[in-house]
């Protein structure tokens, strides 16, 4: 379980227009175990997609450009490696599962030839018999009818695209899946039937996954350790029971529970997090979430903060420099917010 | 699918008569009496009542057209005022010039214009898109037949490389065509390239990147379908103004084709020429018309079930 698998090191990526450059990951370092599942969660805007698709090497030509870093998956630097390397790596090695459904399978072909692809571009050893054979397996696997391989995305609902283009990622067992809200398009039921058949086929082909969401309860269902990223940076990282159950934790995952609504309690309002995130393109000083930070103090707005490492947890911030203690000032318990 | 073409095809018949009655009247209402142009200035004024009486042109309007079709279903289009030559036989020996030149209009239009246009979406803002898109400007601006007389200067009397007129060899039909190409050429490029941009800024086209597809197959697996189908609706769009085009270019590469016969056919108010010359127009263009359709199913096949449930 604790083989590497992903590495990444001091990730820059910029998204630069005629008008503006948009700082969108900033010095981003993270590692993936082998056949582990790491939540990524941040707000709109964070910066986990374009984390995401720096790891597939598919930002968008003209803009997303990575400015410093390095992305090592095993052996391979993938910022470094060749396109015609990347196309290996794609859908092979590492293979991505989009936010939404209905617009992420192209209209014109059949699901079946749309899962077979992939096996036409990494599987060339396999016959057309083989291939056909594999697209019935792997449909049954998620859950759909072989059958209806012939038909077109157009006649199958949201539910079961999803399972569709969770097919085509897992149609050659790659070594990680990265889901980029898989969910967060799909209605509640649904959700959880997609969840669950993730977990499952997770764990019967023992492929890591870098699980992106904004729903912590997503999180607390599938992750084994979670990463809580901001403004471009990841400000505390650690497995699900340190950030659902331990004691200390940077001031934005504490504004992060204490947003959920307790189920529990008669509020009327919710308990949002106050401000807005920083302007990507006029970047910040010193710790990114200080002028939202209840408890910021005058070493937040200057200086950078370190990773405040505990065993298995990692916090960047500096209420936790010099071995100070704040729990009685972050009670996790009263916000309620773990289920 | 089939049961869709067949009532397509019905419903031809109707758009056919209603265009012959409009035809008809157009004539009917314009200046000038047919039998004094056959029989010349000098013809007593009993001749021209006789030959009037003698070619039924003396019945009401309702009659005449009435005795039209009823002669036209059964194929007979009546005998030329002019030449007294079978009207049937004067179409069919031009219908392949046209034919051709329509044809091979479209060709050139469509095989150079789709991949142009995909060129230019994919590396857009380059050199190569700036130089297409002015081409495209240039060639939507000029007007056929003055392409057509620039092509004849340089070509045949400059070089000496194309004959100017004529149809006698396949090297003929080339500045025709070309010049036909030109117009519809540069709506297809700009209309390809706009749907391209837009299809490949899709989700799909990620998922297939992210598959490890590459370039080339995306382009043309996954991205230039979904783009067809408005261009395929220009192309069919366009086959009617390039039928029309066809008659200029006729006229300006003397090519006896429909176009030229038509013309002439107005001049010497020649009705069952007339007639006939743009019944045929117009049953091309309906043909094409339906072809695209059909093709729509095949492009999109979320059309293609549309039609089944009808």
């Amino acid at each position: 379980m604790t083989e590497k698998l992903l590495e990444i090191k001091d990730l820059s990526v910029i998204y630069k227009t005629d008008e503006e450059t948009v700082y969108a990951v900033n010095d981003l370092n993270l590692t993936l175990n082998k056949g582990e599942t790491l939540g990524l969660v941040g707000e709109t805007g964070a910066g986990k997609t374009t984390t995401a698709l720096s790891i597939m090497r598919l930002l968008p030509d003209r803009t997303g450009r990575i400015t410093r870093g390095c992305i090592t998956l095993g052996d391979l630097d993938i910022t470094r490696a060749s396109e015609a390397d990347m196309r290996l790596i794609r859908g092979n090695g590492i293979s991505m599962v989009f936010q939404d459904p209905m617009t992420s399978l192209n209209p014109i072909l059949t699901v079946g030839e749309q899962i077979a692809e992939v096996l036409q571009l990494h599987r060339l050893d396999m016959s057309p018999e083989q291939k056909e054979k594999r697209v019935d397996e792997i449909l049954e696997m998620v859950g759909l009818p072989a059958d209806r391989k012939h038909e077109y995305p157009h006649q199958f609902s949201g539910g079961m695209k999803q399972r569709v283009v969770i097919a085509i990622a897992l149609a050659c067992e790659p070594q990680l899946i990265l889901a980029d809200e898989p969910t967060t398009a799909l209605d509640v039921t649904i959700q959880a039937q997609i969840l669950k058949l993730m977990k499952e086929l997770k764990q019967r082909l023992n492929t890591a996954m870098l699980f992106i969401t904004h729903d912590l309860g997503v999180v607390a269902q599938i992750c084994d350790r979670v990463a809580i990223m901001y403004a471009g940076e990841i400000i505390e990282i650690g497995t699900t029971d340190n950030i659902f159950e331990g004691k200390k934790h940077h001031p934005y995952t504490v504004g992060l529970f204490g947003s959920i609504p307790d189920m529990t309690k008669a509020t009327r309002r919710l308990n949002p997090i106050e401000g807005l995130m920083p302007d990507p393109t006029a970047p910040l000083g010193g710790c990114k979430f200080h002028p939202r930070c209840p408890q910021c103090m005058e070493i937040c707005k200057t200086a950078k903060p370190l990773n405040i490492i505990d065993g298995t947890h990692a916090i960047g911030c500096h209420l936790f420099a010099g071995g100070a203690g704040h729990d009685a000032r972050i009670n996790l318990e009263s916000t309620g917010g773990a289920e | 699918m089939l049961r869709y073409i067949a009532k397509r095809i019905l419903m031809m018949i109707p758009v056919i008569l209603g265009i012959s009655l409009i035809v008809f009247s157009i004539i009917e209402l314009s200046p000038g009496d047919p039998v004094s142009l056959m029989l010349g200035d000098g013809a007593s004024a009993q001749a021209v009542a006789e030959l009037r009486e003698q070619m039924g042109l003396n019945d009401n309007f309702f009659v005449r057209y009435a005795r039209y079709i009823g002669h036209a279903v059964t194929g007979d289009f009546g005998i030329s005022y002019r030449n007294k030559v079978q009207v049937v036989n004067e179409i069919a020996s031009r219908f392949p010039t046209t034919l051709t030149l329509t044809f091979w209009g479209v060709a050139i239009s469509v095989l150079i214009g789709i991949p142009v246009g995909v060129i230019s979406a994919i590396r857009q803002y380059t050199f190569i898109d700036a130089a297409s898109l002015f081409s495209a400007l240039i060639l939507t601006s000029m007007p056929a037949f003055w392409l057509g007389l620039l092509l004849i200067l340089l070509f045949s009397l400059k070089l000496g490389l194309l004959p100017a007129t004529g149809v006698a060899t396949m090297q003929h039909f080339l500045m025709p065509s070309v010049t036909l190409a030109a117009a519809s050429m540069a709506t297809i490029i700009r209309m390809t390239r706009s749907t391209m941009l837009e299809v490949i800024r899709q989700d799909y086209i990620r998922t297939a990147k992210a598959k490890g597809a590459s370039a080339f197959r995306i382009v043309y697996k996954h991205a230039l379908r979904n783009a067809l189908l408005p261009v395929v609706t220009v192309i069919g769009l366009n086959f009617g103004t390039q039928l029309g085009g066809a008659i200029v270019i006729e006229s300006v590469f003397a090519m006896p084709g429909i176009g030229t016969l038509m013309v002439a056919a107005v001049r010497t108010k020649d009705t069952p020429i007339v007639m006939a010359a743009v019944l045929f127009v117009a049953l091309l263009a309906s043909i094409t018309n339906l072809i695209v359709d059909v093709l729509y199913a095949y492009i999109d096949p979320r059309l293609k079930s549309q039609f089944v449930k009808k």
